[in-house]
């Protein structure tokens, strides 16, 4: 599309990002970068809007952009007024916003609402070679369908509902190859935890990274859009899955995906996007799949983690005295002591649910494991659904029985305990094994202590009352 | 984005140094959904006593503040130059601006002008002597007059430009608004719409 392409092999963010310039930068200034897909909500939203209205700019390009409601919605009687002022106030000023402006917004009771990073691939909305931006870290996400996707400022918001472009630096590019075969209970978020270990919490920072290898092929979309997800807890601005079968059969038939001509179109310039032979990364990174093992976080950084068969770290054992301190001031916030095995860990709740982890595919994965069981006594267990649309589907294949069979509790679609702006948070002191993506101090509930896992994870934790992976349990007795 | 060329109005001493953007504007005000209106905001736990200078008659509509070293340190937060700008001021003069402070002022028409220590201290000492005296700022000159003492202040170029220009972010960016539609008319079909609702 450009005749700024350069002639030599190019990787995967490359090509799309040389697809998307309208002006190339030159002396040092940033490029200008078309945006295909806007996605909108509630928190960082509002101040764009005003604005907007302050110097009488329209938004440029309505037909992509998208809202939703997530952040501050509850998860129970959706129906009911929102209690706290802040939350009801920005859900009423995007709905407001909205309305004035024309945005096309999916509310709290629609069945398309849900968290913004579910929304956008369950209506075909984002796919291969666009370019994504949100005003949220997560959006990484939707890199998954090798689009190029990632989360901006307030006043980026504004830029982009402006002018549908951001000017922009080059992201540097990292690949991370994982090759071989995943044991059986090892996911995608074992993966990325592992990876996040390795490279540190802030080892992504200013690259894109393009997750590679025969381990990622073999991934679901769900299992790439939670790599991708959690590229911005190493520090990423992306990450990226190259397009392949895989992601074609994922879009094609959703509501928005391009149909006819314009399918097989799409489908031959998608071909042309995975990284060419001979391309050159910043920085490149390799992780053996067939040694993974569920991972598990004992910190509050997403970067302190390690296998579930292992022991808390000693903080002595860190070289580097920095990392020392982290892990000293981690443990006591965790109430944690070096040794103890992880297993030994007994929790007060189970969060299953955040852009990490709630979509369909999430829900079935742990489901399967809790299905004919009862859930551990004392344990709440909170099961959130990542859209109304992935409620309803979870309802359509009986999922919510299971569930509250199990002692959990069914909820609406939304953020909720991924970051507690809604009631739906953990009491101070309280230990909780979550599907979501950041442990940080208070994420969960003020004083709330946080252990991120995977849906399996999750499960198993939820029967056992401490934390285990499915593995651990016992045989289930046939009725 | 109003443009800037020359500004006079009454001047506001604030003698503090290492003013940071919790002063100017405390963490409480952040959960408003607006980007204006953040007047009443503005220095909000110093204009509760009044002896503050910008509770003096004197210096009522005040529109040009002269404050210490190392202004606008602190958190990165947009609003602290949201609220300058809507409480009336069109500048500040200072020895030393924190950075990110500075880019922001420049994005949204507030003039951070970098004065010198004793040309602080002279403006300082010409306001007490006839408190609430108009004072001229020529950004093309890059002066600042009180009366008889005139400064001159410092201020780059790229900044400069834009105010005496009046473009904030959106406005340079749609400078290039044929490229934008150039590009828009050759996307290709496939690529994603919101609208209409499928
Ligand atoms: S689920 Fe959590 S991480 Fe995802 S968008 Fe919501 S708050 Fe952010």
């Amino acid at each position: 599309m450009t005749t700024d392409i350069p002639d030599r092999p190019r990787t995967l963010a490359e090509k799309v990002w040389d697809d998307h310039l309208v002006v190339k930068g030159e002396n040092g200034e940033p490029d200008l970068i078309y945006i295909d897909l806007h996605l909108v909500h509630e928190v960082t939203s509002p101040q764009a809007f005003d604005g907007l209205r302050a110097e009488g700019r329209p938004v440029r390009r309505l037909d992509l952009t998208i809202a939703t409601e997530d952040h501050n919605t509850p998860t129970l009687e959706i129906d009911k007024p929102i209690a706290d002022l802040t939350s009801r106030t920005q859900i009423e000023t995007l709905r407001r916003n909205a309305e004035e402006f024309g945005v096309r917004l999916h509310s709290l009771g629609d069945k398309e609402q849900g968290i913004v990073h579910v929304v956008g691939p369950q209506l075909g909305l984002t796919m291969p070679g666009i370019t994504v931006v949100c005003g949220d870290s997560h959006t990484s996400t939707h890199g998954a369908f090798g689009a190029m996707a990632f989360g901006i400022g307030t006043s980026e918001v504004e830029h982009v509902l402006a002018t549908q472009t951001l000017p922009l630096k080059p992201f540097k590019t990292m690949a991370i190859t994982v090759e071989g075969e995943l044991k059986p209970g090892v996911t995608a978020k074992d993966i990325i935890l592992a990876i996040i270990a390795k490279i540190g919490a802030n080892g992504g920072q200013g690259y894109v990274l393009e997750f590679r290898g025969s381990a990622i092929r073999s991934l679901s979309m769900e299992g790439r859009m939670t790599m991708c997800n959690m590229s911005i807890e190493a520090g990423a601005r992306a990450g990226m899955v190259a397009p392949d079968e895989t992601t074609f059969a994922y879009v094609k038939g959703r509501p928005h995906a391009p149909t006819g001509q314009d399918w097989d179109d799409a489908v031959a310039y998608w071909r042309t996007l995975p990284s060419d032979e001979g391309a050159v990364y910043d920085a490149e990174v390799f992780l053996d799949a067939d040694e993974l093992e569920p991972f598990v976080t004992w910190g509050t950084n997403p970067g302190q983690g390690v296998s579930l068969s292992q022991a808390v770290p000693d903080p002595a054992s860190f070289t580097d005295p920095n990392d020392r301190a982290a892990a000293e001031r981690a443990l006591e916030y965790m109430d944690l002591t070096p040794g103890t095995p992880l297993k030994d860990v007994a929790v007060d709740a189970v969060f299953m649910g955040s852009c990490t982890n709630s979509r369909i595919e999430d829900l079935r994965q742990f489901a399967s494991i809790v299905e004919g069981r009862t859930k551990a006594e004392g344990v709440r267990v909170m099961v959130v659904p990542g859209s109304a649309r992935v409620r309803l589907e979870a309802e359509a294949e009986g999922l919510d029985k299971i569930f509250t069979d199990f002692g959990a509790e069914w909820r609406f679609a939304g953020c909720s305990m991924c970051l507690g702006m809604n009631p739906d948070q953990l009491a101070p002191g309280e230990r909780c094994a979550s599907t979501s993506n950041r442990n940080f101090e208070g994420r969960q509930g003020k004083g709330g202590r946080t252990h991120l896992v995977s849906p399996l994870v999750a499960a198993a934790t939820a029967v056992l009352g401490r934390l285990a992976s499915p593995s651990d349990l016992p045989q289930r007795v046939e009725a | 984005m109003e443009k800037f060329t020359t500004h006079t109005g009454i001047a506001a001493p604030l003698t503090r140094s290492a003013v940071d953007t919790d002063q100017i504007i405390p963490a409480v005000y952040l959960k408003r959904v607006t980007k204006t209106g953040f007047d009443d905001a503005l220095f909000a736990n110093w204009r509760q006593d009044p002896e503050f200078v910008l509770n003096q008659p004197a210096y009522a509509g005040a529109s040009v503040l002269v404050a210490g070293p190392d202004f606008g340190t602190g958190s990165s937060r947009e609003h602290a130059v949201w609220a300058l700008r809507d409480y009336g001021f069109r500048v500040v003069l200072s020895p030393r601006f924190a950075d990110i402070f500075r880019g922001n002022a420049g994005k949204q028409g507030l003039l951070a002008g970098v004065v010198s220590e004793s040309d602080v201290e002279a403006l300082w000492g010409a306001i007490a002597a006839s408190p609430g005296a108009q004072i001229t700022v020529d950004l093309t000159e890059r002066t600042a007059r009180l009366g008889d003492l005139q400064v001159s202040f410092d201020i780059d170029d790229y900044t400069r430009w834009r105010l005496l220009e009046g473009f904030d972010d959106i406005g340079l960016t749609l400078r290039n608004e044929d490229r934008i539609a150039q590009f828009e008319a050759r996307r290709e079909a496939w690529r994603p719409r919101t609208l209409p609702v499928r």
